[in-house]
């Protein structure tokens, strides 16, 4: 049996709009449509979609704080629905853009509040705490009130936040927003630590792709409140991403060149980008092709952007499942 | 949809709420001049209803044939109980604002009981003047009322102003609770319960028919107007039945009872219809 298994889930909300100058009119929207998968203990899923796709919502039904419209959620056992307050025990929970930290106290104080709430043991506690101040480095700004933190050192302390009681599932939504190049790669590396080491299953939504490609091994893509894709990034690139870019530099600008399996897509000066299909033609034979008519100074090879290869999903709609 | 008890006991909550109560206090103390100014004005402010009776009382001798020292007896004993709900319980209405910036969600995803929790992380410790005012209002009026002090009426002092607290604060949990259906209804919350403390300073009797009749059923009638007039050896004028005195702690009860599940229903559909 999975850790989190989701069954014909749907959730309908009822929009009011206005008609005329008092007259509502009553629409239902399907936020969740029949949405069906299992995440086992220990895995690290990323949960992608547009805006309005359905994915905090599917969250929420998660964590009980939304109750589905029509079909099963089970998470650790539990109905969300029926066993909230048991099931907070055994989730964290992040949100990207809302804080759960006490605003003016530090973050020690915060840590120590939840350890109340949570009935942590105060040795376990300490324990835990300090682990996380090893792994996260929190040791400099543990006793600054949290208003006075950077973005960074916040989310550093949301994390732990969410996990010192010890959950077995870690929801985090949006978690990188917002942070600069070096925290995201800090607080990616510490996920990664949290999910291989201690077990925790977490699952991720986020915007930023490379979130996903860097840690995740599985990807969900929900788009108009069903799953359209499901299964690896690599998968995905596969199937959906078979077109690959040479990049060349040439001696100087020239002509669009004209090579066998691959065509101009831009030129730049002496610049030109060659798209090809990864199955019809290899790099080498291109590369090969190219260099017994022209003279070439440099050369790369994009791969494509999981971003291209996502909007691609979405458009092509057609459900994917594997 | 009942929820499953996972939860922590009594004395766990206890605990929970006084962290959370402490934070709050920490918290607010960095911003030490807004604090004690709010708390001044509120001690402040409490004396002005005390001005409006005394100006009452300077042109006529009696009202509806309470003096002012009757009437500071009802007036210090409600007031009480509505600054210890005000204290404690009031900060049930921050539900509304929660709900409206998308961070109640963060109190369902907590394994104690959101009621709790907002009494708690929204504690206002300067509120607490309203409750100082009022003492010393009761105080005043304890020893200036014509009453021969024996241990029931005294123990009946202390039971309403226990009962009008319970009472208070079943209302402002009521009124919180519209919330989750009608965001905007604060104003409506209020006036139940600031209006309501108003009308239990003065004797009901001033008051017209229906308006009475309101509060009989509402229930501040119970808060502190019948008891008091057992203590001071009145008859209700419009012949409520004299066991109306002692009703109080059943009446907190039932409005314990009735705001609970209310409260909950709230929750339920909070949480079916997402916010």
């Amino acid at each position: 049996m999975g850790l989190i298994e989701l069954d014909g889930v749907e959730r309908d909300f009822v929009v009011h709009r206005r008609v005329g100058r008092v007259r509502r009119h009553r629409d239902v929207v399907r936020a969740v449509d029949g949405v069906s998968f299992t995440v086992e203990a220990g895995e690290m899923v990323g949960y992608i979609g547009p805006n309005g796709a359905g994915k905090s919502t599917t969250i929420k039904m998660l964590t009980g704080i939304l109750v589905p419209t029509a079909g099963s959620v089970r998470v650790a056992g539990l109905d969300p629905q029926r066993s909230r307050t048991e099931l907070a025990m055994r989730i964290g929970v992040v949100f990207g853009q809302r804080n759960q930290l006490w605003w003016d106290l530090p973050l020690r104080d915060s840590f120590e509040l939840l350890r109340h709430m949570y009935r942590v043991p105060a040795d376990l506690h300490r324990r835990r705490l300090a682990e996380f101040v090893e792994l996260l480095d929190l040791g400099s700004f543990l006793d600054t009130p949290v208003r006075q933190l950077s973005l960074g050192q916040k989310m550093r302390g949301e994390i732990t936040a969410a996990l010192l009681h010890g959950p077995s599932i870690l929801y985090l939504d949006e978690p990188t927003i917002g942070l600069d190049v070096v925290s995201k790669s800090r607080a990616r590396e510490f996920l990664a630590r949290v999910n291989r080491e201690l077990g925790v299953t977490v699952v991720l939504t986020t915007h930023d792709l490379s979130d996903v490609e860097r840690l995740c091994s599985r990807l969900m893509v929900i788009d108009h409140g069903r799953v359209v894709y499901d299964g690896t990034v690599d998968d995905l690139k596969a199937r959906h991403g078979q077109y690959r870019t040479l990049v060349v530099d040439l001696e100087g600008p020239a002509e669009p060149l004209v090579v066998d399996g691959a065509e101009v897509v831009r030129v730049d000066g002496p610049r030109q980008w060659l798209r090809f299909h990864r199955d019809r033609t290899t790099a080498a034979q291109l590369i090969a092709a190219i260099a017994s008519t022209t003279a070439v100074v440099d050369l790369t090879i994009e791969e494509p952007l999981i971003e291209d290869v996502i909007a691609g999903v979405y458009v092509g709609g057609a459900p994917d499942r594997t | 949809m009942v929820e499953t008890h996972g939860g922590p006991t009594v004395a766990e909550q206890a605990v929970i709420w006084r962290r959370l109560v402490g934070a709050r206090i920490r918290a607010d103390w960095q911003y030490r001049t807004s604090f004690i100014t709010f708390m001044v004005s509120q001690f402040v402010a409490g004396f002005l209803d005390i001005v409006a009776i005394v100006i009452l009382f300077s042109n006529v001798d009696r009202l509806a044939g309470w003096s002012v020292a009757e009437v500071a007896l009802l007036y210090g004993t409600s007031n009480l109980s509505f600054a210890l709900s005000d204290v404690f319980v009031s900060e049930a209405e921050f539900a509304a604002h929660h709900i409206r910036a998308g961070s109640f969600d963060r109190f369902l995803l907590r394994p104690v009981g959101p009621l709790l929790l907002l009494c708690g992380q929204e504690f206002a410790l300067r509120r607490a003047g309203k409750v100082v005012q009022s003492v010393l209002v009761l105080a005043v009026a304890l020893t200036q009322v014509p009453v021969d002090w024996d241990l029931p009426k005294a123990a009946m002092v202390v039971t309403m102003v226990a009962v009008g607290f319970v009472i208070f604060g079943g209302l402002w949990v009521l009124t919180s609770s519209i919330a989750f259906w009608a965001v905007e209804a604060r104003e409506v919350a209020n006036s139940v319960t600031y209006g309501g403390n108003f009308v239990t300073h003065y004797p009901l009797e001033i008051f017209s028919g229906w308006l009475r009749r309101l509060v009989t059923v509402v229930p501040l009638a119970f808060v502190s107007y019948q008891p008091t007039l057992w203590v001071l050896g009145r008859r209700d004028p419009h012949g409520s039945p004299a066991w109306f005195a002692f009703a109080g702690p059943l009446v907190a009860l039932a409005t314990v009872l009735v705001a609970r599940a209310v409260w909950f229903s709230g929750i339920r559909h909070y949480r079916s219809t997402g916010s």
